[in-house]
């Protein structure tokens, strides 16, 4: 538990976004693929997920519906709709802008 | 468009809250079988497993409380909120109802004295644009402002271009005569402007056009709503008509509406033309200084624009009226401009403002005082806070409840207040000083209502601001292990420097009402120069064309006065031109023959012989009048005492010559002689130094006056004889109406009414100020007794004695009331300057007043602490000892 980083603020909902983009996914497999594709480097607490799905169900940018999942469990699968798409396009690159600007004020060093 | 979404889903997302949390739960629960089945993979046993997956999901209720904030509206927070106050509030009903009673008696005090303050001081006038409405005066050299005469309005008018309009009026009291008893109203006669420059017009009829108020013109009149609707029920086809005022007809021309309010003459029913001479003849009444001028300013014009543009027409007005000018005290040095709106508050500016300080000082008081119970409740709550934020309430969330708490007792209590505002309105207007301005448009009204609303929010919101951000400072941890009393020390500190300002507050109000009182009082012991006592005043006026000549109206007053005194209990009856502290201003020129050319002017009293006796003025001088003095003999004179010394000193006046009012600056006319001199009278006001005034026979004066005051000394009660002195002086002549009967006790009481009505609010608040004070200091005292209980008990236990607990806690409470007490001192020498107007020979710093109201504030501090300290002494060392 002690290399785990915490998430810099705002990236949480990106995060989300892109690994929906790949397939829909319940809430604990959204957790694992975050976990397993930073290498066990970021972990998101239950108690930030659930809140930041509901957020997105909100805004409309994930579809929610229970299927049943791999271990025949019902189980609430998220879906990127349309407008999440977008928006996942639109953090993105604001991302992407904060990044280069960060490196920028670093190499300046 | 993204937040529309947004709301929308939410709102789809209300009518399946149901399904949400049940989905929420299986949601947590596959998730928490994940974790479980990723554990065991790991190598954990199963109990493990399932431990350690509760753990990392953490508090469930938490997420889902987090879940559900996004979800919710954020009004149902508030409804939230709501439902919990009001739990809150029940659960302890002795203070919910304490607070809300005295939010409810301080929102509506501050309410009803608003109500009544408002359209005075704050609202315009109710005419269109009543900002460019303005007085008109004449200035003399001396920079004191003087009534006008028609040249000078005529003048004006004529020239002017700095207004839409100008009018003169002046005070008319025609009388109606019918089947019934005589009525006589109180009416204006007025230039053919006056209501455009008011800017109102009939409602029925027609306004006066400048072809009714010609000299000798046609018989109009112009009725209120009221007189309408009282003697004519609202007969539309009034208009034509003709009623008959003071012997002759009048055709009704107009009726002006029922919202009409006239502020220049509350009372006024009915309006005629002026009809003065526009040819000036010099020595007539067109030169008296009598009329009232208003004037509507064009729109772009200044005051001070106007006040040069009439200065300059005066001035060329006053050389081409030399003559007409020179005989009636010489041409103004200008004119005087002041706005209506200021003419119409500046004598009860003061007073109103001092009560609205006041019971402003008194919502203060009620706010600290609630303050401090709600500061002491939220100790006793603090184990539920801290309840509350380790089940995950944020702290804004606790703020956001107590504020609403606070704000829900606050709404209650200003509700409450609008009735006690209502109630506090009605005992005002029973309360108020005759002539007050616009008293009919004191009434609790939407302004009234924004006005209660807004500062039911400002206290709710302060009073709960003080309690929520000393929750917050506290640590809540400390509290859930503790109890109570370990986390009281800051609220304490606190709480005391709340008392602190209740008692300096509450000085401020006790010192303003004792300097009010102690002024009151010098005033009723000043000697009004006459004996008051088993005297009954009354308005005698003759009416009808039988009295326009001089012999008839004196012959009434001679049959009216022997018809009066031959009534039963009557001991004496005399008739005067004005009568003391009722108001009357009668002022007339007075020239001595020792200096011819200066003038002095005096109160002119023509009376019957008696009189002076009748009011039992003591002769200081020579004699009194006489029946001798009378039409044919040289003309008796008796002044007063104050305008003898200025005039002779030490010296004797009798014998000496005057001319008097008409006749002054005239060589060809005769001279009177001064026969006495008499003892001062307060005529305007007891606080005014008694001025210049002379005495002159009824019968010697140029003119009989058609309107005299009898004056009627009686055996007993004054006011009993009232009917049959009415009566007698009707079975001499029906038809003449009697008004304004009053005994001069009445008077005397009246004429100082701003000053009582003022003292009378300020002593309630000053009242409610102190007990409110009290009950902090005691509120205060028994809960610091209530939680030293076990430390008073340990140190009974070691051998303090019952006085020594008692000094203890006394010492604690007085203190605090001695601080409250030297703040305050400083605040009331402060505020009592505020006061200097009303006040009446004593200095606003007057020590017996200070010391007074320190003695009396001390006393009822100590009682205060006294209860609390007693039940302090009385703890029993073993029963709180044994407790623990």
């Amino acid at each position: 538990m002690g290399n785990k980083r915490d998430l810099m603020p705002g990236t949480l909902d990106l995060l989300i976004l892109t690994t929906l983009a790949r397939a829909p996914l319940h809430g604990y497999g959204i957790a694992l693929a975050i976990k397993r594709l930073s290498d066990e480097v970021l972990t998101v607490e239950e108690g930030s997920l659930y809140p930041a799905l509901q957020r997105l169900l909100l805004r409309g940018w994930v579809q929610a519906e229970w299927k049943t999942s791999e271990t025949n469990r019902r189980a609430r699968y998220y879906t990127l709709t349309a407008a999440g798409r977008k928006q996942r396009g639109i953090e993105l690159s604001q991302y992407e802008q904060l990044i280069a600007a960060i490196g920028r004020v670093l190499q300046n060093t | 468009m993204e937040s529309l979404t947004f709301f929308f889903h939410k709102l789809q997302m209300l009518f399946r809250r149901g399904r949400f949390t049940e989905e929420f739960a299986e949601e947590m629960a596959f998730h928490r079988e994940q974790v479980e089945r990723e554990l065991r993979e790991e190598g954990m046993s199963p109990d493990d497993a399932q431990y350690t997956a509760l753990r990392r999901i953490g508090n469930e209720t938490q997420l889902r409380e987090q879940a559900h904030d996004l979800l919710r509206f954020r009004v149902e927070g508030v409804f939230h909120d709501l439902h919990y106050a009001f739990r809150q509030l029940r659960k302890n009903p002795a203070h919910t109802a304490t607070v809300i009673v005295i939010l409810a008696l301080g929102i509506g005090a501050t309410t009803a004295i608003f109500s009544a303050v408002n359209p005075i001081l704050f609202q315009p006038l109710p005419y269109p644009l009543a900002g460019q409405i303005v007085m008109i005066w004449e200035r003399h050299s001396d920079g004191s402002p003087w009534f006008v005469n028609f040249g000078t309005f005529h003048g004006i008018e004529e020239r002017t271009c700095s207004f839409e309009a100008v009018a003169a009026l002046k005070p008319w009291q025609p009388t109606m005569v019918g089947a019934a008893r005589p009525e006589r109203f109180e009416g204006q006669r007025v230039s053919a402007g006056y209501f455009r420059v008011l800017g109102a017009s009939p409602v029925l009829g027609r306004d006066f056009v400048p072809a009714d108020d010609l000299h000798n013109g046609p018989r109009v009149v112009v009725f209120s709503d009221e007189v309408w609707r009282r003697r004519f029920a609202r007969d539309p086809s009034i208009i034509g008509q003709s009623v008959k005022l003071d012997g002759d007809l009048f055709t009704v021309i107009g009726v002006m509406p029922a919202g009409f309010e006239n502020v220049l003459a509350p009372t006024a029913e009915l309006w005629a033309p002026l009809q003065y001479d526009p040819a000036l003849p010099t020595d007539s009444r067109e030169w008296g200084h009598h009329l009232r001028m208003v004037g509507r300013l064009r729109p772009a014009i200044t005051r001070e624009q106007a006040t040069a543009e009439l200065d300059a027409i005066l001035h060329t007005v006053g050389q081409l009226y030399a003559k007409g000018y020179n005989e009636s005290g010489g041409t103004p040095a200008g004119t005087q401009l002041n706005s209506l709106h200021s003419e119409m508050t500046h004598d009860v500016r003061p007073a109103l403002l001092a009560v609205l300080g006041a019971v402003g000082l008194v919502l203060l008081i009620a706010c600290v005082n609630v303050t401090n119970l709600l500061l002491a409740r939220s100790v006793q709550r603090h184990g539920e806070f801290a309840m509350r934020v380790a089940l995950g309430a944020s702290r804004i969330r606790l703020t956001r409840q107590l504020l609403t708490e606070s704000l829900v007792l606050t709404l209650i209590g200003g509700a409450l207040g609008l009735i006690v505002a209502r109630l506090g309105v009605h005992a005002l207007l029973a309360l108020v000083p005759p002539g007050l301005p616009r008293m009919n448009a004191i009434a609790v009204d939407g302004a009234v209502y924004t006005f209660a609303l807004g500062m039911t929010a400002i206290v709710g919101i302060a009073v709960g601001l003080v309690p929520a951000v000393q929750s917050n400072n506290c640590h809540f941890n400390r509290a859930l292990h503790q109890s109570a009393c370990v986390i009281g020390g800051r609220h304490h500190a606190l709480r005391r420097t709340l008392v602190v300002a209740e008692v300096a507050l509450a000085l401020v109000l006790l010192v303003s009402a004792g300097l009010l009182l102690r002024s009151l009082q010098r005033l009723f012991s000043v000697d009004p120069g006459f004996d008051a006592s088993h005297l009954l005043t009354m308005q005698v006026q003759e009416s009808g064309h039988y009295y326009d000549s001089d012999a008839n109206r004196l012959l009434f007053f001679k049959n009216a006065r022997e018809a009066v005194q031959a009534v039963p209990g009557v001991i004496a009856a005399d008739f005067t031109g004005q009568l003391p502290l009722s108001g009357d201003y009668d002022v007339y020129g007075v020239q001595f023959e020792s200096n011819p050319t200066g003038e002095e002017g005096g109160f002119r009293y023509a009376v019957t012989p008696d009189y002076i006796q009748t009011m039992r003025i003591p002769l200081r001088r020579g004699r009194l009048l006489a029946e001798r003095d009378t039409i044919g003999a040289p003309t008796a004179v008796l002044i007063s005492e104050s305008l003898a010394r200025r005039k002779f000193g030490d010296g004797d006046p009798t014998g000496t010559r005057v001319r008097l009012g008409p006749d002054v600056g005239h060589s060809d006319r005769p001279w009177a002689t001064i026969v006495g001199v008499v003892g001062d009278v307060r005529q305007q006001s007891l606080a005014l130094a008694p001025e210049d005034a002379f005495y002159v026979p009824i019968t010697q004066w140029p003119w009989a006056d058609e309107v005299l005051s009898l004056v009627v000394r009686t055996q007993g009660d004054a006011a009993a004889l009232a009917p049959s002195i009415r009566d007698a002086i009707w079975s001499v002549d029906k038809d003449q109406p009697v008004v304004r009967v009053a005994t001069m006790e009445s008077l005397l009481s009246v004429s100082e009414a701003k000053r009582r009505f003022t003292l009378i609010v300020l002593e309630a608040f000053a009242l409610v100020g102190l007990v409110l004070a009290a009950t902090g200091i005691y509120g205060i005292l028994s809960g610091s007794v209530a939680e030293r209980t076990r430390e008073i008990g340990i140190r009974s236990a070691l051998g303090a004695s019952q006085r020594a607990i008692l000094g203890l806690v006394l010492r604690q409470g007085m203190m605090l009331a001695a601080i409250g007490i030297v703040i305050g001192l400083i605040g009331a020498a402060l505020a009592s300057r505020a006061l200097v107007t009303l006040l009446f020979g004593i200095s606003c710093v007057d020590p017996l007043t200070y010391l007074g109201v320190v003695t009396l504030l001390l006393a009822v501090a100590a009682i205060a602490c006294w209860l609390p300290a007693s039940r302090a002494a009385r703890i029993d060392p073993a029963i709180t000892l044994r407790a623990e």
